[in-house]
């Protein structure tokens, strides 16, 4: 049987995410391409990783990998570096793919820097061979680069909203294998040492179905209050592009784009934004977007799907009065 | 404490990336350089650690011989020493670019002295191979954080903040020496002065040719992404078009009532 493809499933309380789901899906069609089998190690707390490992039912799978190690939590970046190191010396996978998140790409990186082996970061697709072909992403995905890998194990991440997860069906849940790792208090040496919630309540701009998002057009920090209105009614979240972060109108937290947060709402309402490369990188993956701007020439007009042509001071308290009227109608 | 900067220089993007006409590059004809907003921070935040606690801090760059106006920049808003790796313009990929970023760091600490701390920005602006400053720590045998947004320095330690993945913050405490990769929003760069500028143009630039090699990754050629360029539905002006906006906001099933 030819090596397998190895794909990293990352798990938190026993729930693969999204992006992890999408790099399987990549790994699956590489698989396919190879006529290999496929193989997921689970990454979760020692407690999740079975209700990780049986979440993957009807993903084609052959096996799932469950670590058992009790002191490995996801706290320990070297920890599972070393694991996923020690499971790729024992099954000799072809390639190993996981998730081009900041974490998934951390994750790999500490994995190929103890083998001394490449990696490839934020793919959009694979094409095996003596070398691989790659396509990945440069700039957040504002350009593309096509590129050789030359490497005995293949160490791939795969770009978040780039290739669509696919949906279990009816196939059987993959066999469970345990792998125990031997770590180090070496490899537990980094570790989160202390934890703090987040300064801020309600709905967090990453899970937030619609993002009301304002850039140099906002003019203030109190010029936000509008948005925060509608963002309010909506029960949606307020973010904000580099500049507004910049001038500290709002916190870094606050970014859309390239150094912020990349974000796939329902809707993506940018008001006095311009559109800058590196902001578009960071709401294209919105489903909708409306774009408030004075501008009718402004570069966020060609990634919006609807416009308004406005001073979104004026704009955003009527949308807001009108919201108000329909809902005590 | 002595620091040390990594930076990378870029083009500086705005509006649409036009490519050369065969593809291997951007065409930087009409833009200036810069280095990633990750990387101003990191030179930010060293300059103010040496500021609150003495010290030395240097900037590196792996890059052409014109690099060296990033190294000034960096120089400019008071970094104290600094460091080119002289390239012909070819590109470096990661594991290239990071041994000869671990050459020089031996280099420099066996001539004068250890650096209690290498910073890196989180990911390269134009390339995003995010792995050049775990590379570096795990060939030095140093520990490493990554997408840190706030540095605690003590004696003999360093805490690392970051933004926890399920919201919140989570903190790591690390043994100097470290590495660590910094994220815009560790703190809100300054911009350089003009006597700040003036004294950066007359200070010296170390430089070294390191031996291009190749590290297993090999650019092929540069393409823009098809993109779906939709004129938008303009559905209104002015505050006017706000039953439209929310007929929309209804259509999306986005009206909570």
């Amino acid at each position: 049987m030819s090596a397998p493809v190895l794909a990293l499933v990352v798990a938190p309380g026993g729930a693969p995410e999204r992006p992890s789901l999408e790099a399987l899906t990549l790994a699956r069609r590489l698989a396919g391409d190879l006529g290999a089998p496929l193989e997921a190690v689970i990454v979760a707390e020692p407690a999740d990783a079975r209700s990780g490992a049986a979440s993957l039912a009807g993903l084609r799978l052959e096996a799932a990998i469950v670590i058992e190690h009790d002191a490995l939590t996801l706290d320990h970046p070297d920890g599972w570096a070393s694991t996923i190191a020690q499971v790729i010396a024992s099954r000799g996978p072809a390639a190993v793919v996981g998730k081009g998140t900041e974490l998934g790409n951390d994750l790999l990186a500490r994995v190929a820097a103890r083998l001394d082996l490449p990696m490839a970061a934020n793919l959009v697709s694979v094409e095996p061979g003596d070398r691989y072909r790659l396509t990945r992403q440069r700039w957040a995905g504002s350009l593309l680069e096509d590129c050789w890998l030359d490497a005995p194990t293949r160490l791939l991440t795969v770009a978040p909203n780039a290739v669509p997860a696919d949906e279990p069906d009816g196939s059987p849940p993959p066999t469970i294998e345990t792998f125990a790792p031997e770590l180090t208090a070496a490899d537990l040496a980094v570790h989160v040492t202390s934890r703090e919630p987040s300064e801020r309540g309600g709905v967090s701009l990453a899970d937030a179905k619609v993002v009301v998002g304002g850039g140099r057009g906002v003019g203030s920090t109190e010029g936000f209050a509008d948005l925060e209105e509608l963002a309010g009614l909506l029960g949606g979240a307020v973010g904000g592009s580099r500049v507004v972060t910049s001038a500290g109108w709002r916190p870094h937290a606050d970014q859309i784009g390239q150094t912020g947060l990349r974000i796939a709402p329902e809707l993506y309402i940018a008001c006095g934004i311009s559109g800058a490369i590196q902001h578009i990188v960071g709401c294209k993956a919105a489903k909708h977007i409306l774009a408030i701007n004075t501008d009718p020439d402004a570069p966020i007009m060609s990634v919006a799907d609807y416009a308004v042509i406005g001073d979104l001071h004026q704009v955003l308290p009527a949308v807001s009065a009108e919201i108000r009227r329909r809902t005590s109608a | 404490m002595n620091i040390l900067v990594c930076v990378k220089r870029v083009p500086a993007t705005g509006g649409r990336i036009v490519l050369t006409p065969d593809g291997q590059d951007i065409d930087t004809r009409y833009l200036g350089f810069t280095v990633s907003p990750h990387e101003e921070c990191a030179v930010e935040e060293a300059v103010r650690i040496v500021e609150a606690r003495g010290g030395t801090s240097t900037v590196l760059t792996l890059g052409p011989a014109a690099a060296e106006e990033q190294l000034r920049d960096a120089m400019a808003i008071g970094i104290d020493r600094a460091v080119l790796l002289e390239t012909d313009g070819r590109d470096w990929d990661p594991v290239a670019t990071s041994r000869a970023i671990v050459a020089a760091i031996q280099a420099q600490e066996a001539a004068t002295g250890p650096f209690d701390l290498v910073l890196f920005g989180n990911e390269s602006a134009d390339s995003g191979g995010f792995q050049v400053g775990i590379r570096v720590a795990a060939a030095l045998g140093r520990p490493i954080v990554t997408g840190v947004k706030g540095l605690v320095p003590g004696d003999g330690r360093i805490v690392a903040r970051r933004e926890a993945p399920r919201g919140g913050w989570e903190s790591f405490e690390l043994p100097l020496p470290a590495v660590v990769s910094v994220k815009e929003g560790i703190n809100l760069p300054r911009y350089p002065s003009i006597p700040g500028r003036l004294r950066a143009k007359k200070k010296e630039v170390e430089r070294s040719s390191p031996v291009w090699q190749s590290g297993g990754l090999e650019k092929i050629v540069l393409r823009l992404p098809k993109e779906e360029i939709t004129a938008a539905e303009v559905i209104g002006r002015g505050p006017e078009a706000a039953p439209a906006i929310v007929d929309l906001l209804a259509g999306f099933g986005v009206l909570e009532r």
